[in-house]
């Protein structure tokens, strides 16, 4: 193992050099981020031995992609906010197909007004798409997940494509400490991707067909079904990865001091560390504060929500999203997984950091004292009033 | 926690500088933290650029903009301006590349150190400087840093820089 200060996007490429796909797809202009650059320099110096396909567009960076991985090839691309959205035929294309996929995302805001700086609206608003979507909250999460990703995508029950996020900016162009494994571990945990969805001239079959009213809900029933069987492989998958790599990781959500807490955030991505260290300060206090983070939204971590949020007396959501004439997504999937448990728990929607906007620590602890003394079911933060989010 | 404002311009190599920063403090000691990070937003060569280095023995989870910093250090002087104090925590120094004396602040003439070792930006100068004045890491693990993460044909003559920035404000 060897220790290096890399940025989020770095740290994932290095992820990306040990998980060895065969293919890279890439668009290289705005609003994509240096992931595929480190790529293309690792397969240009011979550590990384793929196929690196430039592009003209992110549609035809994910079609590359599926071609690729319809040809048997573990395949590779990147992509961000409006280059996501530009995606969005695709990335239903690539699930419909089962082709597993990975793809990072750096989660930024979408327009109009045009900005590149950070929000979660690009990725969840593809929650329909199939595929697996995972956050990550640092920079060894970030190259850990990559590791992840092939296995889980790629188990055969499971044989879904899978994006991880990295929050824009805060987590892809900022350098931290990771530890990068080294190969022969990578090469023990993640084996060369093998499958029988795939063109093969000897075995010829029909791929990417039509199917009518007859069948066409079977397939999407199954499409379903591998989405589902996510929840036991990603256990099975950080179980292995624990015993070779040393790091532990918490499956499909991260509780923090949940067990006896009267007041919880449900948060995702980056800004869960400083509502952890939020948590801490009130505890100090006197206030049981506690956060839940979700770690995947697909598949979404119904049980494990429901139960985290049991005991509580509030729980706020705070996403950096918003579903226009509604509330934030998250807000509207956490509320679900509750109702089907039957818990019944008082919960808010705490919408920032949209278009990159900063949310701090006072931020986080307003959040705490609105949902103990009773708030609007839906706010905006930063901006008050009696018109607020009604 | 730390934390160290670089003002610079696009091209100047002030977040080089508050990377080298956050690896020198995290290179030797798995028990030290640091999180290094530019102004976010598009990149423009000339334009003013901030860095931002935040230090810490557990780990860093605030990932926002220094508010209040220990040391503020700028690597040209047109970007100086008073208002800048008002960022300083209270034992807070700014360090200024300038030839001429600003009020209230430290001055030293980077660009000649710069210019001893052949080199066209003052970054690992006022790196040095700000290893010498602040002790936050030692001149060895500053040193180790710039051989990590700065190209080879340039390693030398930047530890060069650095070592007589060091020396400069030795006390």
């Amino acid at each position: 193992m060897s220790k290096k200060f890399l940025s989020g996007n770095e740290a994932f490429a290095e992820g990306i050099r040990l998980a060895c796909p065969q293919v890279i797809s890439a668009y290289p202009i705005t609003p994509q981020t240096i992931v595929v650059e480190r790529l293309s320099e690792m397969v240009e110096d011979g550590s990384l031995k793929a196929e690196y396909v430039h592009v003209e567009s992110e549609h035809s960076a994910l079609s590359c992609a599926i071609g690729a991985s319809a040809a048997g090839a573990r395949a590779f691309t990147a992509t961000s906010s409006q280059g996501l959205l530009y995606m969005a035929e695709c990335l239903y294309y690539a699930a419909g197909g089962r082709f597993p996929i990975v793809m990072m995302n750096a989660d930024r805001s979408t327009a109009l007004p045009w900005n590149i700086y950070g929000d979660q609206r690009d990725s969840l608003s593809q929650l329909d798409s199939g595929w697996i979507q995972a956050y990550a909250e640092n920079a060894q999460e970030a190259l850990d997940l990559a590791l992840m990703s092939y296995k889980i995508a790629e188990n055969k029950a499971v044989s879904t494509p899978f994006m991880a996020n990295l929050d824009g900016f805060v987590l892809t162009h900022t350098y931290e400490t990771v530890d990068i494994p080294e190969r022969e571990q990578a090469d023990r945990f993640l084996p060369p991707y093998e499958t029988d969805n795939r063109i093969d001239l000897d075995n010829p079959k029909n791929m990417a067909f039509s199917a009518g009213p007859d069948t066409n809900y079977i397939f999407k029933y199954k499409e379903h079904e591998g989405v589902l069987a996510a929840r036991k492989v990603i256990a099975e998958t950080e179980k292995e990865f624990a015993e070779i790599f040393g790091r532990k990781y918490s499956g499909l959500t991260e509780n923090y001091r949940t067990e006896d807490a009267d007041y919880i955030i449900v948060t995702l991505g980056s800004i869960a560390g400083l509502c952890r260290e939020t948590a801490d300060k009130l505890r100090e206090k006197g206030v049981k504060a506690g956060v839940v983070r979700i770690r995947y939204m697909r598949p979404f971590p119904n049980e494990e929500i429901a139960e985290a949020l049991s005991n509580a007396k509030a729980y706020a959501v705070l996403e950096k999203d918003i579903s226009f004439g509604n509330e934030g997504t998250v807000f509207t999937n956490v509320n679900s997984a509750l109702k089907k448990a039957g818990v019944s728990v008082k919960g808010y929607n705490f919408i920032g950091g949209l278009g990159g906007r900063n949310i701090s620590a006072a931020d986080i602890e307003k959040i705490y004292k609105d949902i103990e003394n009773g708030t609007e079911s839906v706010n905006f933060i930063g901006i008050g009033g009696e018109d607020n989010g009604k | 926690m730390k934390e160290i404002i670089w003002l610079g311009r696009g091209g100047q190599g002030a977040f080089t500088a508050a990377k080298l920063l956050g690896a020198a403090y995290t290179i030797d000691d798995d028990e030290k933290y640091g999180l290094a990070f530019p102004s976010f937003g598009p990149e423009r060569r000339g334009a003013p650029v901030r860095a931002f280095t935040k230090l810490d023995t557990k780990p860093v989870v605030d990932r926002s903009q220094t508010e209040k910093a220990d040391y503020i250090v700028i690597l040209d002087d047109t970007l100086y301006s008073p208002q800048l104090l008002e960022l300083l925590k209270g034992e807070g120094n700014v360090i200024v590349n300038s030839k001429n004396d600003i009020s209230g602040v430290l001055t030293f003439d980077g660009e000649k150190i710069a210019s001893e070792f052949r080199l066209p930006t003052v970054n690992t100068v006022m790196f040095g400087l700000l290893v010498g004045l602040s002790e936050v890491v030692t001149a060895d693990n500053a040193i180790e840093a710039i051989k990590g993460y700065m190209p080879q044909k340039i390693q030398e003559r930047n530890i060069n820089a650095l070592l007589r920035a060091v020396q400069e404000v030795a006390k």
